[in-house]
């Protein structure tokens, strides 16, 4: 027997409704949970002060400029190359064999659990290289995770520029360096900067990779080679070694205000993107 | 003057991977005079422009053979800086293609490419490229204004202020109208009996009548021949070859 069209319908509608407000609903309650356990416990005192009792009283001013410190280095680092490499498959080699493999390359790298790229800055960084838990190796290690997203986004956006841009800027005599330089990266960037921004979230987010490569000394770091504690991680260890749950949660409400509001410039960034491409 | 052609095509042979676009093809472009190219789509006279200034050497699998000299020098030789070609000889494209960037930073585009530092030089040049580009009344009180939002003729005449800008030689014009209305197709065409007087300009365009009144020489192209080259007043009237005068009389095209 065949069910009529008209219930069907209904039925796709009422399905396809109820696993939309599920996904909302369980997306809401988590932040409103982990806010309304966490926001009575920020105040300038927890953000600005060094913490005491390992974390048990006191703030998280060490582990907030740690939380800024550690994604801004690997972004340092991972811009540069993920932007270079993305310039080089786009405008200086032509599509073949080893450029696809390159491609598939990156993106088998950018599935990789983080865990195993912690593995990887432990074993390379911090015992190999002698260089041992600190903000270098956490992001290096964080810079090659983050690597694959910034490639594939960047080279979306260069891919995105219109090629009579670089038409014009060849006809005026513009080696392609030039063009590059004068009209790819400049149109590019947008795109550029919403994959940093993706690349800064799960860097700010990232808990595994960063222990085992920058470690969680509660001190506030002095240099590059001083081990630092994320907030993702001071909220790891408050939470699972029973030190605060209030703490923990007031923590986790920080990160997750932080890690909204990079979403939110990384979401305005990619649809004025979309704006300007579409005039 | 000297009566020397500054552009001498000779046997030029140009492949598309297998495919044969242009078959020994002659030409010869007048110093300060205005070149047509003319014939159906696909006949190979956009590709012709092209080689002029090795716009094709961007695209795979092109191969040329034959000769082009500008000036005496064959530009295919090897060791040809290229880039230095493209300055002397200049591109006007079919769709007007500004930057989106401000109105003066894309007539300064080339020159800051060339490493012009000086801002004063580089003011100078753009109001110069601006008023032979017959632009400069109209736009010089908003020159910070985005190029994207003019009108498309003029974005098309900003596009020719951009190229003057560089100083070029030659200026290829592949099709500069069809994007535009019969005004401003007037307009543009008025411009180039304007620039005539200091450039040596090639055209290729779809339409005949606007071959038959701007240009001095003219060319009919088919199947990636030259059928016929000669002055354009003895193209459209007294045509040798039947083919060019099928095309001319509007039997066909």
């Amino acid at each position: 027997m065949r069910i009529p069209p008209k219930y069907t319908q209904a039925l796709a509608v009422t399905v396809l409704g109820a696993a939309t407000v599920f996904t909302v609903v369980v997306l809401v309650f988590i932040i409103v949970f982990v806010l309304s356990k966490g926001l009575p416990g920020i105040n300038g005192e927890f953000l600005f002060s060094a913490p005491k009792d390992m974390g048990r009283a006191g703030g998280i001013f060490p582990t907030l400029v740690g939380t800024v410190l550690l994604p801004l280095m690997a972004i340092a680092i991972a811009l540069p190359l993920g932007v270079g490499t993305a310039v080089y498959l786009t405008e200086y080699t032509r599509e073949t064999r080893l450029t696809q493999v390159l491609r598939f390359g990156t993106d088998c790298l950018a599935g990789i659990p983080s865990i195993l790229f912690g593995l990887f800055g432990f074993i390379f960084f911090v015992v190999m290289l002698k260089m041992g838990w600190c903000l270098l190796s956490g992001g290096l290690t964080l810079a090659i995770m983050v690597l694959p997203t910034i490639i594939r986004t960047s080279e979306e956006a260069i891919r995105a520029v219109p090629n009579s841009y670089r038409e014009v800027s060849f006809s005026l005599g513009a080696t392609r360096w030039e063009t590059v330089l004068k009209v790819v990266l400049p149109n590019a960037l947008p795109g550029i900067v919403t994959g940093v921004m993706l690349g800064i979230g799960r860097s700010i987010g990232e808990t595994a990779a960063v222990i085992f490569t920058a470690g969680s000394a509660l001190r506030m770091p002095a240099s590059a080679f001083d081990s630092v504690r994320t907030m993702s991680v001071h909220f790891y260890i408050l939470a699972r070694e029973g030190i605060s749950n209030e703490k923990a949660y007031a923590t986790a409400a920080v990160l997750i205000i932080s890690v909204l509001l990079v979403n939110l410039a990384a979401y305005s960034m990619m649809h004025r993107f979309i704006a300007r491409r579409s005039r | 003057m000297s009566t020397d052609p500054v552009i001498s095509v000779s046997a030029l042979d140009l492949y598309y991977g297998e495919f044969h676009a242009l078959k020994q093809v002659p030409m010869e472009v007048k110093g300060r005079h205005i070149t047509a190219l003319i014939g159906p789509s696909g006949c190979g006279k956009s590709t012709l422009l092209r080689t002029l200034n090795r716009m094709n050497d961007l695209i795979t699998g092109v191969r040329v053979s034959g000769s082009i000299l500008l000036e005496g020098r064959d530009i295919y030789a090897p060791g040809t800086d290229v880039c230095l070609l493209r300055k002397r000889v200049g591109m006007v494209f079919q769709r007007p293609n500004p930057f989106p960037l401000s109105i003066y930073d894309n007539v300064a585009f080339g020159l800051r490419v060339a490493g012009l530092r000086d801002g004063h030089a580089v003011e100078e040049i753009v109001e110069r490229s601006l008023k032979a580009a017959w632009l400069w009344d109209q736009l010089k009180d908003k020159l910070n204004q985005s190029a994207l939002e003019l009108p498309l003729d003029q974005q098309q005449r900003l596009c020719v202020a951009r190229l003057l800008a560089v100083e070029p030689e030659v200026i290829l014009m592949d099709e500069p109208c069809s994007a535009l209305d019969p005004i401003a197709t007037a307009r543009i065409e008025e411009l180039m009996l304007d620039l005539k007087a200091k450039y040596t300009i090639v055209i290729v365009t779809h339409n005949m009548q606007q071959a038959a009144r701007i240009s001095d020489y003219s060319g009919y192209m088919l199947l990636g021949e030259m059928i016929e080259f000669g002055a354009t007043a003895g193209i459209f009237t007294s045509p040798k070859d039947k083919r060019t005068q099928d095309y001319v009389s509007g039997r066909y095209g």
